[in-house]
């Protein structure tokens, strides 16, 4: 038999929890609703689209081991990093397409981001790199690409190395001042990109499309 | 110098008959110095992959690992039958590193090195030099670049491969490229590709498939690699 102090207890508990309940989901109210009128969702600014450009892709050829140059007409940023990602995403569109030359499945979105920094000295790595400031002085990019995009290409000496080929060179061909490319996979360093071209080394843009030569 | 003994008796031998008839003509009849031992002609057949590194995956299943494996035993066997020793860096499905490949091919001294591959992209065989600068050779060379000072080499052997794959109706694509077993090794080596041919039968216009599990395609491959092991012999063996 339970007490009746504890049976009256157990009650007002009861009542002032729902009563507790009730308050917060008001104030819960209140607090979205003054949020909403704080925010102003009205558009006040058009959204910025870029001028198309001239872009020139060195689109790989699986069938003869060689790197052909093709001019696109595409958006493109002003942001060198931008820029160079909307390029290197529309040549691997073009490795994606049904038919391609040299298919490589994934697109554009294999391309996470592509930075831009002062090219250090391979020389000698204990000089300092190029002045940043200068517009002439050589760039390094760093191409980050998905890691879905490295478990999903081909396997071989000769397509991977020409995807990595045709990205050096489609960015030298565009912004003049890469001079190194250098490739992460999901931000990290990795051996290869498929089991065999090396992901380890500093690639030199100058020496990226006579690489593919022809016999 | 395994040259050196032989001709020091033969020095020997006409100095003794000079003192015991004092004419020149006594020497003439001293026996004639044997011919020098040939030179010493060693060939290491890299199979990449192996063990739990399959490599890329081929048609019909196939891991790339098997395939290359298959290729190295068969070429090893078509070479030991024209006299050519052969240096493997793996006989089994193991697993091996590529320093530690590097590391097989250089001790082992070889006058050419080939890296076997294979892959469904592209056609034919596809030759590989690796993209290092030559360079001199030097006392000390770098562990990652130790490829550099036999880069002419390799691509003088490359050329050779290039004209017995040509004469054996192969097609053949030649390239550069960074490759981080072959760039430790010292002696001339080359990576070798292999990839579905698309040859063109007599009486036929359309080309014929020849896939890369096909055992007559491969015996054609093996047989002009070692066509063109036999011209390098002979080519690094001339003065």
């Amino acid at each position: 038999m339970i007490p009746r102090y504890q049976t009256i207890l157990f009650s007002v508990l009861l009542a002032a929890s729902a009563v507790m309940g009730v308050v917060l989901w008001q104030l819960r109210d209140r607090a979205h609703q003054r949020l909403l009128s704080n925010q102003d969702s009205a558009p006040t600014q058009a959204p910025q689209v870029a001028q198309a450009e001239q872009a020139t892709l060195l689109v790989a050829n699986d069938a003869d081991s060689s790197l052909l140059t093709q001019v696109q007409s595409l958006p493109l940023s002003q942001d060198p990093g931008a820029r160079a990602r909307a390029i290197l995403g529309k040549l691997l569109d073009l490795y994606a397409a049904p038919g391609a030359a040299h298919p490589v499945p994934g697109g554009a979105n294999s391309i996470a981001q592509v930075f831009l920094m002062p090219a250090p000295n391979l020389e000698s790595p204990s000089a300092s790199p190029a002045n940043p400031s200068d517009p002439t002085s050589p760039q390094l990019a760093v191409v980050n690409l998905t890691g879905s995009f490295a478990a999903a290409h081909p396997s071989g000496l000769e397509t991977e190395t020409l995807t990595l080929l045709s990205i050096c060179g489609t960015l030298h061909a565009n912004l003049p001042r890469v001079a190194q490319v250098r490739f992460l996979v999901d931000g990290q360093s990795r051996p290869t990109l498929a089991g065999h071209a090396d992901l380890t080394r500093t690639y030199l843009t100058a020496a990226a499309p006579s690489e593919a030569a022809r016999p | 110098m395994p040259s050196t003994k032989p001709m020091l008796n033969g020095l020997v031998a006409a100095v003794a008959a000079v003192g015991l008839a004092g004419s020149i003509t006594v020497a003439q009849q001293a026996p004639p110095a044997p011919a020098p031992p040939p030179a010493r002609f060693v060939v290491v057949l890299d199979a990449a992959h192996g063990g739990d590194d399959p490599g890329g995956k081929l048609s019909g299943g196939e891991a790339e690992k098997s395939l290359t494996l298959a290729l190295s035993v068969r070429l090893r066997s078509l070479l030991a039958a024209r006299g050519i020793q052969v240096v493997t860096t793996r006989e089994s499905d193991s697993t091996l590193d590529l320093d530690r490949r590097a590391e097989i091919a250089n001790r082992a001294r070889a006058q050419a090195c080939l890296s076997l591959h294979a892959s469904e992209s592209g056609s034919g065989i596809h030759l590989f030099v690796s993209s290092l600068p030559p360079a001199q050779p030097g006392r000390v060379a770098a562990w990652k670049t130790a490829q550099a000072a036999s880069v002419t080499r390799s691509l003088a052997l490359a050329g050779t491969l290039n004209s017995a794959l040509l004469h054996a109706g192969i097609s053949v694509t030649l390239a550069r490229a960074n490759l981080p077993a072959v760039d430790s090794m010292t002696c001339p080596a080359v990576a070798v590709e292999l990839a579905p041919e698309s040859a063109h039968s007599s009486g036929s216009s359309q080309p014929t498939p020849e896939p890369l599990d096909d055992p007559a395609y491969q015996a054609r491959v093996a047989e002009a690699l070692a066509a063109a092991l036999l011209e390098w012999r002979t080519e690094v063996h001339q003065p």
